[in-house]
């Protein structure tokens, strides 16, 4: 689960990870009184106005109404009200939104955290993960801070630094000495890093998270280290025992289909193509995909409809799929081992009937347990469904209809 | 012979009077499975499916020479349970459980690492040696007795690929369902491994999803060792959008090495048999076999 950056710092600075400081609006006058309140906190007098979504490259990204960046520098507290507004309510798009952007419910109001003094700021790069190849988490750091990481890797792979983390007794202090010191840093700032990477690793432990992104972390022109910006991953597995972080989950950064979706007990993933799919399993229900692209189509979504699919599972689906108005057909693509083909195929019959009007071609492929009679109840349902057994059939009928 | 499960296994079914526990067990039971009992913390002395029921796994391996698990427990007891099977000298732990929280699979496999001891899953289907026993949630009339190893990330993908590879006239050895979570007990080159080295084993077929090097690595082995057996691959996800999770945790998009398109690059150059069609495993397995 994503969460936003003000959320994210805040979780962090609960486990003593300094941060740049700030205070999250959701109005003009709101952020006003946020920076009036940061002034008095901080003593900062520039002000940087942060648009709070869930998607990176805030700072390149531009919002279409008011052609607005979506991270901005306010230079005192009077411009901060005319700033948050060109941002709040727009649409703000970026590398990693897509074309059609993200509205953006809040902004954060932080202090500025570059300002001059007996040194330069200088930005790094700090992460924590899951190595899944060695089963550990590992530390990541660049000199390379405030790009993206991927960039990095590519084009000059010398510049990341790893660290893995032993599961057996945790992160050792040689370990954030060699990351401190391959970042070139010395004296306080050193010593500030070390501190940094052992309460961002215990944050990260705390919070069972998947991954925590740190760019940049900041090495401010009087050595202190701050973290810039925070992208905090949280294991979905794990929200079980921190009910409290569950609680950051914000709907409207979701896709609405896939919220609905998984209060059916329904795993969906919305897509762009014109073939939508339910399927049982995650591994099948991805093959599927593939088929429809290979048979000429596009898939239109992912659906794993999971190991029961009764007739309301099946309704469910249905309506969820032809909510997209660019699906054109829809295949169903059970492989029935517990769940029985026939009853599957009732529960097509009766999701269809329920819902009414289906004016798209659909095809049901049973395979499995009582494959045959479940293809029998389908085509004597004198409903528009096409079927299925083998899955060579069922690709070329999804040729045939598009 | 086979791999990690025959007739001769002795399983016990860890969470065994739960609601998955008990109805998979009957299944196996009726499939013929030997299994011997189960483990319910608190509920050691009863009997249940006509077998013992033992409050720890140490218990069923003393009274009742215990050698193979499959757990069934819920995810936040589950790494707890995979721990205590290794403890107890349990030779084989088939996890079916989805949804452990990815700190506790670390946990649980620094623990049994250096231990003599396989771990299946978890988040997998189990795995099934036809004829003899089935450990595991599949369908087990599907997989008829045959020389053909199946190893896979995925559950139902695994019985559409056994379908097919029986309805080519040939059968299955052993299918072993790895598990599509980001941390499991047994990768897919260790699976492929095991059925290398199985005289009873002919040919593999070997199904993939995106996220993870598995593939690659077990790709590059085969090829070292001069592809002694043809494997047909397929890897799921082709049309999956980068950075979104689907349905299985460990089914992400990272870097460019993990995309559907780079891993069956890499296993056509190794020298295996690429399907780009699911539909395609059966047929290909048997041209491939001869």
């Amino acid at each position: 689960m994503n969460i936003h950056e003000y959320q994210s710092k805040e979780i962090l600075k609960g486990y003593g990870v300094t941060i740049q400081e700030g205070i999250v609006a959701d109005t003009p006058e709101a952020a006003a009184a946020a920076a009036k309140e940061l002034n008095a906190k901080t003593g900062t007098e520039w002000y940087v106005v942060k648009a709070q979504i869930h998607a990176g490259g805030r700072g390149k990204g531009t919002v279409n109404e008011t052609g607005s960046h979506g991270v901005v520098l306010a230079k005192s507290l009077d411009e901060v009200p005319a700033k948050a507004k060109d941002i709040l309510n727009g649409t703000l798009v970026t590398h990693q939104t897509g074309p059609e952007g993200k509205t953006v419910n809040k902004v954060l109001i932080a202090q500025d955290v570059y300002y001059p003094g007996e040194s330069d700021p200088k930005e790094f790069y700090l992460s924590i993960l899951l190595d899944r190849a060695k089963g550990c988490n590992v530390i990541m750091a660049s000199t390379e801070g405030g790009m993206d990481i991927e960039t990095v890797a590519e084009n000059t792979p010398e510049k990341i630094i790893k660290e893995w983390i032993d599961p057996a007794v945790g992160l050792q202090g040689f370990q954030a000495r060699k990351v401190a010191f391959a970042l070139g840093l010395e004296g306080e700032a050193f010593k500030g890093m070390v501190k940094f990477i052992f309460s961002l690793y215990k944050a990260y432990l705390g919070t069972d998270s998947s991954m925590f992104e740190i760019n940049p972390v900041l090495k401010t022109s009087d050595n202190k280290i701050l973290a810039v910006d925070a992208k905090v991953d949280l294991d979905d597995n794990a929200l079980f025992r921190h009910k409290d972080l569950a609680e950051l989950r914000d709907l409207s950064e979701e896709d609405p289909a896939e919220v609905e979706a998984a209060q059916s007990g329904l795993n969906y993933v919305k897509l762009d193509g014109n073939v939508g799919c339910m399927v049982n399993g995650a591994g099948l229900a991805m093959a599927t995909m593939d088929i429809i692209k290979l048979s000429g189509g596009e898939p239109a979504n992912f659906l794993d409809v999971g190991g029961s699919a009764n007739a309301q599972t099946v309704e469910a689906g249905f309506r969820i799929i032809m909510k997209d108005p660019n699906v054109k057909a829809i295949l169903i693509n059970i492989f029935g081992g517990i769940v029985r083909c026939d009853r599957v195929a009732n529960g097509v019959v009766e999701a269809y009937k329920n819902i009414g009007e289906i004016n798209i071609p659909i095809i049901v492929r049973l395979q499995g347990t009582n494959a045959e009679e479940g293809a029998k109840i389908i085509e004597e349902s004198g409903l528009k469904v096409y079927s299925a057994i083998v899955l060579k059939d069922a690709a070329a009928k999804v040729k045939e209809l598009i | 012979m086979s791999v990690l499960v025959n007739k001769d296994s002795k399983i016990i079914v860890q969470g065994f009077t739960g609601t998955e526990g008990t109805f998979h067990a009957s299944q196996m039971i009726e499939y013929g499975s030997n299994v011997v009992g189960g483990v319910t913390p608190g509920k050691g002395g009863q009997t249940h499916l006509d077998r013992p029921v033992f409050n720890t796994v140490k218990d069923a391996v003393d009274q009742a020479g215990a050698n193979v698990s499959i757990i069934f427990v819920p995810p936040a007891f589950a790494a707890d349970a995979i721990m205590e099977a290794a403890d107890a000298g349990i030779k084989v732990i088939i996890t079916i459980t989805e949804g452990i929280p990815v700190k506790d699979m670390i946990t649980a496999k620094e623990y049994i690492s250096g231990k003599d001891l396989t771990l299946i899953g978890p988040n997998c289907p189990g795995v099934i040696t036809p004829g003899e026993a089935k450990v595991g949630i599949m369908p087990g009339f599907v997989f008829k007795t045959g020389r053909i190893g199946i190893v896979s990330k995925s559950g139902t993908l695994t019985y559409e690929a056994a379908d097919q590879v029986v309805k080519a006239g040939l059968g299955i050895s052993t299918a072993i369902g790895i598990g599509g979570d980001p941390i499991i007990g047994t990768s897919t080159k260790q699976a492929v491994e095991m059925l290398m080295n199985d005289p009873e084993t002919d040919g593999i077929v070997m199904i993939g999803e995106i996220g993870g090097n598995y593939e690659a690595e077990a790709a590059q082995w085969i090829k070292a060792q001069g592809n002694p057996k043809p494997v047909v691959g397929f890897i799921a996800g082709q049309t999956a959008p980068k950075g979104k999770r689907m349905g299985h945790a460990g089914a992400i998009i990272g870097g460019a090495d993990d995309t559907a398109e780079a891993k069956m690059k890499i296993m056509a150059e190794c020298g295996l048999h690429v399907v780009n069609s699911p539909a395609d495993i059966g047929e290909t397995m048997a041209k491939a076999i001869g």
